[in-house]
């Protein structure tokens, strides 16, 4: 393998094992402090529950995304 | 552990490697994984409605993510995305009209099989046969793999289908428009609604996301590269995906519990998936494609033999 290509893995790997700690942290902080709260919502607010899911799901995708790129800039200037 | 929206026991350990497993097609082929993430959830007992309603929650982060991706990698036509949805949306609004009907006479169940069964082995049968034509007429060692550079270079991407594409796109019905970023200079909106509305049709008629017809058709008919079609069809999903989540959401169908759970695998098998797609030339990656209907039209063929529902 060329190091360029190397490095850009290197690169992808350490971004993907920043992401996989803050997507399992996500989880886990949705399960206890919103589970129940959600239960109740998807039997009384359907509309709202509707809305909160979509965001909840977006929410996982975006914002853990932008926070681990800016993470990982971070670290990268630390490292160096 | 137990989730109480969809009253199911389901190890979470499960749901992570369904997810990983679906998010790495859906960002290297630009596919739902719909035809996997259903059956999965029903083996572990969760019911049909909530099976398709949290499998679309799930979709949608994991496209997100996959799109994003892919964006960065230059990867989305974000204008042909955005009409290719509307055309989606209203397909899927006829193909789910088509199964009311279809209910209605008593025979929906046999029908839908068998149009699944045909539609999913003749894509991968042309596709074989498409790509394995390509390879063969293309054959270069530097198609193997491919730095970076390379890869960019390697969007525009050859076909054996080539000139019938080429015939397609000179359909001259207006209004013409342009898609700079696929690199097309002129083509009829009504082409790409075409397009789009046959594969929302088959989307609300056979459900699912219906990647596995809309990225073979971007590519066949629409002339988009391989890597554009993959990462274009997953901003489509998003859309798409989005407003079914809503409805099920309001329907009482989606476990949002659930699709994080998935999410969180799928989400990381995606990234995987689309930094996949920059070392494969756009003939092999549709190679690739071929046994993904296959599966699907292998678990059609099981449900119709077995009479065994996901």
């Amino acid at each position: 393998m060329k190091p360029d290509a190397a490095k850009s893995l290197r690169v992808f790997a350490a971004e993907l094992v920043i992401y996989t700690v803050l997507v399992t942290g996500y989880f886990f902080l949705v399960l206890h402090v919103l589970g129940n709260w959600l239960y109740r919502l998807e039997t009384q607010h359907r509309v709202l529950y509707a809305v909160v899911a979509l965001l909840l799901i977006a929410g996982q995708a975006v914002v853990l995304d932008s926070v681990t790129t800016v993470l990982f800039r971070l670290l990268r200037r630390r490292w160096r | 552990m137990f989730f109480p929206i969809s009253n199911s026991h389901i190890d979470p350990l499960y749901l992570v490697i369904v997810g990983f497993v679906i998010g790495i097609l859906g960002g290297f082929f630009g596919v739902g994984g719909s035809f996997i993430a259903g059956p999965a959830l029903r083996l572990m007992g969760v019911d049909w409605n909530f099976a398709v309603g949290t499998d679309l929650a799930h979709i949608v982060g994991k496209s997100i993510v996959a799109a994003r991706k892919h964006r960065t990698l230059g990867n989305v036509d974000l204008k042909l995305g955005m009409i290719m949805a509307l055309g989606t949306i209203g397909g899927a609004e006829g193909g789910a009209q088509l199964i009311q009907a279809l209910k209605r006479a008593g025979n929906v169940n046999a029908v839908v099989s068998w149009v699944a069964i045909v539609v999913y082995v003749s894509i991968s049968v042309f596709m074989l046969w498409e790509s394995h034509t390509t390879l063969k007429l293309h054959k270069r060692p530097s198609s193997r793999t491919l730095p970076d550079a390379k890869a960019a270079a390697s969007k525009a991407d050859q076909s054996a289908f080539g000139p019938v594409t080429k015939k397609i796109q000179r359909i001259r019905i207006w209004p013409m428009i342009s898609l700079p970023t696929s690199g097309i200079q002129e083509i009829s909106l009504w082409t790409i609604l075409s397009v789009a509305v046959v594969g929302g049709f088959f989307s609300g008629f056979l459900g699912g996301g219906a990647g596995y017809i809309r990225m073979p058709s971007m590519v066949y008919v629409l002339g988009i590269p391989t890597h554009l079609a993959v990462g274009t069809d997953l901003f489509e999903i998003v859309i798409s995906a989005s407003y079914g989540t809503f409805t099920h959401a309001i329907k009482g169908n989606v476990d949002i519990l659930i699709a994080l759970v998935m999410h969180t695998g799928a989400v990381i098998g995606a990234q995987i998936g689309v930094v996949a797609t920059q070392y494969f030339a756009g003939p092999k990656i549709r190679l690739a494609f071929v046994p993904l209907p296959l599966i699907g039209a292998a678990i059609v063929i099981y449900t119709l033999a077995t009479g065994h529902k996901f």
